[in-house]
């Protein structure tokens, strides 16, 4: 009877103790939403996501399993219109209208985050980058975000038809939650690689860029050598062409 | 000017054979079709049409000094100094903008001006101007041959053996001076290309922050692009960190197919590759997570990070150098020793490493 008894009491504090140890889970999310917020968000998951993602979220052969994603997660595919997917978006799947209200997507959220801990959706504290350094955030940029989303973040070509998206216009919680979770072919900044603190001057440098004036006159989309050679060969070749032609034609 | 002159109104020799028998040389092998007949410009009749055109001209070199003012106007008006910074952006493409217009105009209409007149009022008739044959008449090589001899007699090139001989030994060492100088280039390379700064149990960390990695907070399908701890102190910071950038990747660990030899290099599912593309350089930062490819942006070299990063497609013709990973007491990565093999583009002593 002592060492059964003994055993409960190790057993006992042994759970106390790790409950007090363990690290919380980043999901603030499903703190704080209520049991009808999940319930609503479980009956728009089972209307909307379920022939893909299965009924529990576990995934099947037409979508991943949902189950520790989080709610950043939730609100960057469904808040920027990816999801719901449709069926024939072969290469990548594009950022297009948004299919539900704002608190039908924290309903979904809410559901998701209640599933297992994930990324939570950033505060609007985290998300301000009024005091940011853009400086830095450009030298992030540059070495983390530049070879797939272009210099300016206009974007540019991945393999077999996948894309890296404009950046320009995007608000700075998709820009941090898709740094948070890695979406589709981009990989994950999480918070211990890439603090939150870098993550906003990252926003910080895409915002100051995008509402930079261009004392060139001309940007031609920002796209670099691309667009610029284009313009170079098409006029500049062309009216060499042209006054080349004027030179060897005989007067009248 | 002479017989061998031809224009539109002095057509060429009967026979057909034209300048090229001129010579009666050669067999006329084409027949020459002679010179259209010349047709006269509307301002060589007209001389209403010639004044036109002498006006267009002079109004091109009007556009011209007007450009030149333009420059002028545009150096002078836009002041540059004492600008805020808002404002000095717009201040500067104004000022790029007069400067170039203006002295594109100058040059452009003085030039085009040029070719208008040259065009339209100065005389036109076709001119043919026969070749001479490029060789001496056979007196003059005669003549040159014995000039040579008298002179080769008189230097006494085959008698003063002392002047022959030390006249070579001066020329032959003359190319030396245009070999020494290359020393300038700087030392041969020597270990500069076999190594780089990544030594064992140096602390992987995050470029540009400079923050260390704890294994743990690395999530799968995450990148990071990381230096050796320290590189800042180094003496040619640059050199160092072109050769020592790394991209460290973590996938599931069961995705990745590891050589058996260097299964211990990988840790938890992070694996560490040199980030210099063996193509010509460029750096190599494009993963996309779901195919785990690596690409590079420059060439489009695809490299597979579950295999060992072997070339998949693309111009590159090795992997890419693999980190050996460690971690260390507190549980942040550590490099294992330094790269196997020179990270970069091939070059000559390579070798087949």
């Amino acid at each position: 009877m002592a060492p059964a008894l003994l055993l409960l009491a190790a057993l006992g504090a042994t759970g106390v103790a790790y409950t007090a140890i363990a690290p919380t889970p980043q999901a603030e999310a499903s703190a704080t939403a209520n049991t009808s917020q999940i319930d609503e968000g479980r009956s728009l998951f089972l209307r909307n996501c379920s022939s893909c993602h299965g009924l529990n979220a576990e995934g099947g052969s037409d979508g991943p399993t949902l189950i520790g994603v989080g709610a950043a997660s939730v609100d960057f595919q469904v808040a920027t219109g990816r999801m719901p997917a449709a069926r024939s978006e072969a290469a990548q799947i594009p950022d297009k209208r948004v299919q539900f209200s704002e608190e039908e997507i924290a309903s979904l959220a809410a559901y998701i985050a209640s599933l297992a801990p994930g990324p939570a959706i950033p505060s609007d504290e985290e998300l301000d980058y009024s005091e940011a350094d853009v400086a830095e955030g450009g030298e992030i940029y540059r070495t983390n975000c530049a070879m797939c989303h272009n210099y300016a973040g206009s974007g540019g070509a991945l393999t077999r038809g996948k894309y890296a998206p404009s950046l320009k216009g995007v608000t700075p919680r998709h820009i941090y939650e898709a740094m948070l979770t890695g979406p589709q072919s981009m990989p994950v900044f999480a918070d211990g690689t890439l603090s939150p603190e870098s993550k906003r001057e990252v926003i910080a440098f895409l915002k100051t860029t995008e509402s930079e004036p261009s004392p060139g006159g001309l940007s031609l989309g920002k796209l670099g050598p691309v667009s610029e050679g284009l313009v170079g060969w098409v006029f500049a070749t062309g009216g060499l062409i042209a006054c080349a032609v004027w030179l060897g034609a005989k007067a009248r | 000017m002479s017989d061998q002159h031809y224009t539109a109104s002095d057509p060429p020799a009967e026979d057909g054979t034209g300048p090229a028998g001129a010579g009666g040389e050669l067999e006329p092998r084409f027949t020459n079709p002679g010179i259209a007949p010349h047709a006269y410009r509307r301002s060589d009749i007209d001389p209403k049409a010639a004044k036109r055109r002498e006006r267009e001209v002079a109004i091109m070199f009007a556009l011209s000094t007007l450009g030149t003012l333009l420059f002028i106007v545009g150096y002078f008006a836009v002041k540059l100094e004492n600008v805020p910074g808002e404002e000095m952006l717009e201040r500067v493409g104004l000022s790029t903008k007069l400067l170039g217009v203006g002295l594109g105009v100058a040059m452009f209409a003085i030039g085009a001006g040029a070719i208008h007149w040259a065009k339209t009022l100065m005389p036109d008739d076709e001119v043919v101007n026969v070749r001479k044959p490029m060789r001496s008449s056979d007196e003059d090589r005669a003549a040159a041959v014995e000039s040579m001899k008298e002179g080769a007699g008189g230097a006494g090139v085959g008698r003063r053996k002392l002047i022959r001989n030390s006249l070579l030994g001066a020329l032959a060492p003359l190319g030396l001076l245009a070999i020494i100088p290359l020393r300038d280039l700087g030392s041969l390379p020597g270990a500069q290309l076999t190594g780089t700064a990544w030594k064992a149990g140096k602390r992987l960390v995050t470029d540009p922050v400079g923050e260390p990695i704890l294994a743990a907070d690395v999530p799968i399908g995450g990148v990071i692009h990381v230096l050796p701890e320290g590189i800042e102190d180094m003496e040619h910071v640059l050199d160092e960190k072109a050769k020592a950038t790394a991209i460290v990747i973590r996938l599931e660990p069961d995705e990745l197919k590891e050589d058996p030899a260097r299964a211990d290099w990988s840790y938890n599912g992070i694996v560490a590759y040199s980030k210099v593309c063996t193509h010509v350089g460029c750096p190599v930062g494009l993963y996309e997570q779901q195919t785990h490819h690596l690409l590079c942006p420059c060439h489009q070299s695809t490299f597979d990070v579950t295999e060992g990063c072997k070339v998949i497609f693309g111009p590159a013709a090795r992997p890419l150098p693999q980190l050996p990973l460690d971690v260390d007491g507190e549980g942040y990565l550590v490099s294992r020793e330094d790269f196997q093999e020179p990270v970069g583009p091939s070059y000559w002593e390579r070798g087949e490493r």
